[in-house]
């Protein structure tokens, strides 16, 4: 529906077909009644003193309300679905040519490697920003092999990548369950309720030690954050594209959380040092001094060492579980 | 000359951001002049000035800042002009939520924390609601899920608006800032020009300087709490 033919509606009938409309004006300080008058005529019959007060204008709240409409209806639409992305070749720092072009597909996992500092971060917002050689790298980022919308860099509804950064602490003053909900309906999803118990639900899967719906987020050990929020991002995020700056080895079963990632088609990229993620991708970009310096393909022979590494993992684990619940170790 | 009006919450990372714009417009050899807004003091100037920006200082001290704010701005974009500035950046706070320094076509922006609370979008009043770009930091102190709260939050309240996450501590984001810096407003003068909301009004007598409590002492445009 159009804005023009929407303010027409009578109010009653715009509050029950989109209930987001009461918080939107209620952001702004006003109180929507359902009531038989259309919201033109609402609009036209607040009173300008007041408007003073809250610090807004009948011209702006009108306009807001125009692009915050546009933005809800935006939501519904199915986003581009992205087949494929391909990073070509850009610069080093010293201003050596990349000389590549690589094609990544939904459901790979592709991982970066390389010292703090070389120029990994710089690769992930080359992704982010959809680079076409307008970067320090001078990269060019294409999408389904063509040159994206510019939609993509400022969109807040259809955004290329979601990414999971080192840092998982939670602010807010809300419960787990809360904060899902909260995540889920500036989202818009259908039935959030039940997004809301599945990523729970998966969440405690993940996450080494169990929490319950009404744990503050606050109070959510590094694991179980991490735990959250990647059920959060496999079920919520509509992004293609993932961008994990590690996963930590505590509190979370790291290969079913990229297993749950992959299984939503997303095209993931992990800056990772962990042997056991690392062997878990398909591909390895090595970065030295702000370029891709190699790619290595994870090979069979590696492979082979990932079921090793595992269990040494798992013996460590063993160790750890044992000592949080009071045993002692001086036998392995 | 490029202006622009920077504002927000004090210690959102207003003068962090500014800093990273600065370096990535000064790559690109660009002269850059800076206007501080600010009460008592601020060392902010310093930090400029080390980057090699042309800076000025503005303490409005016991004056309304906003309205000193406004009183001075024509002139430091002559100034500005004068010195040749290919960009001129002011930077104010919006110390009471219902200020805003926002001018009428003058690119605006707001910059905001993720860890002020999830209410705060709502508080703020013309200076985030009206502004043109929206730029949230801290981002990599909470998680994914919080930024995009936050950031829905944000668009609740400025639907138009651009916003952007920017790391003000690596500069995470800020050369993509720095783009939307180079499409800025393009001015010579301020001359005829308004803001985009008016300010906050008082003129009673605590404006002029009472300080004893009381219905007698009070003249002007008083209001009252509703009983």
């Amino acid at each position: 529906m159009h804005y023009q033919d929407l303010v027409l509606q009578p109010l009653k009938q715009l509050l029950a077909d989109y209930p987001w409309l009461e918080d939107f004006f209620g952001s702004f300080g006003l109180q929507l009644q359902a009531t038989e008058q259309t919201l033109q005529q609402y609009l036209d019959r607040l009173d300008p003193d007041h408007l003073l007060d809250l610090g807004i204008s009948q011209e702006q709240l009108q306009q807001s309300l125009h692009d915050f409409m546009a933005g809800m209806l935006a939501l519904d639409e199915a986003a581009e679905k992205v087949e494929s992305l391909t990073i070509i070749g850009g610069f080093d720092k010293t201003g050596s040519a990349e000389q590549l072009e690589l094609t990544l597909k939904p459901g790979e996992v592709i991982c970066i490697v390389g010292p703090t500092g070389s120029g990994k971060s710089r690769l992930l917002a080359d992704i982010e920003w959809v680079a076409q050689g307008d970067t320090p790298t001078k990269r060019k980022i294409l999408i389904n092999g063509g040159v994206p919308d510019n939609k993509w860099r400022f969109s807040t509804e259809h955004k290329l990548v979601a990414q999971l950064s080192q840092n998982m602490n939670f602010v807010m003053d809300l419960t787990a369950e809360e904060f899902v909900r909260m995540h889920a309906e500036s989202r818009l999803v259908p039935d959030p309720e039940e997004k809301v118990a599945r990523i729970l639900e998966q969440a405690n899967q993940l996450a080494g030690e169990q929490f319950k719906p009404d744990t503050p987020v606050t109070s959510l050990s590094g694991g179980q954050s991490r735990a959250l929020m990647i059920a959060d991002m496999a079920i919520l995020s509509k992004s293609p594209i993932v961008l994990i700056d590690e996963i930590e080895n505590a509190g979370i079963d790291r290969k079913k959380a990229l297993e749950l990632l992959v299984k939503q088609e997303k095209i993931i990229l992990m800056a990772t040092h962990d042997p056991i993620l690392a062997l878990m991708g398909d591909k390895r970009l090595v970065i030295k001094n702000g370029g891709i310096a190699k790619i290595i393909a994870s090979s069979d022979a590696e492979r082979k060492n990932l079921s090793r590494l595992e269990e040494l993992d798992n013996t460590l684990l063993a160790l750890r579980n044992r000592i949080r619940f009071g045993e002692t170790l001086e036998e392995l | 000359m490029h202006f622009l009006t920077v504002s927000g919450p004090p210690s959102s990372g207003k003068t962090s951001v500014i800093l990273r714009v600065i370096e990535a417009l000064q790559a690109k050899q660009k002269k850059i002049g800076v206007v501080k807004y600010d009460c008592l003091m601020t060392e902010d100037d310093l930090s400029y000035a080390k980057k090699g920006v042309l800076v000025k200082k503005g303490l409005s001290g016991s004056q309304c800042p906003d309205h000193y704010f406004v009183s001075n701005i024509e002139a430091c974009v002559s100034w500005g002009v004068e010195n040749d500035c290919d960009f001129l950046i002011s930077e104010s706070a919006g110390l009471c939520n219902r200020c805003s320094p926002h001018i009428k076509d003058i690119t605006a922006v707001c910059v905001i924390d993720n860890l002020s609370g999830i209410n705060t979008p709502r508080k703020i009043g013309p200076m985030l609601k009206s502004a043109d770009i929206v730029v949230i930091t801290k981002g990599d102190i909470v998680s994914q899920a919080e930024r995009e709260v936050f950031a829905s939050r944000v668009k609740q309240v400025n639907p138009g608006a651009v916003i952007m996450n920017i790391n003000g501590i690596t500069g995470q984001g800020a050369f993509e800032l720095t783009s939307l810096f180079e499409e800025a407003s393009d001015i010579e003068t301020l001359k005829g020009m308004r803001l985009r909301f008016s300010m906050p009004s008082a003129l009673c007598s605590y404006c002029l300087g009472e300080t004893r409590i009381g219905d007698e002492y009070q003249t002007g445009n008083v209001r009252k709490m509703e009983s």
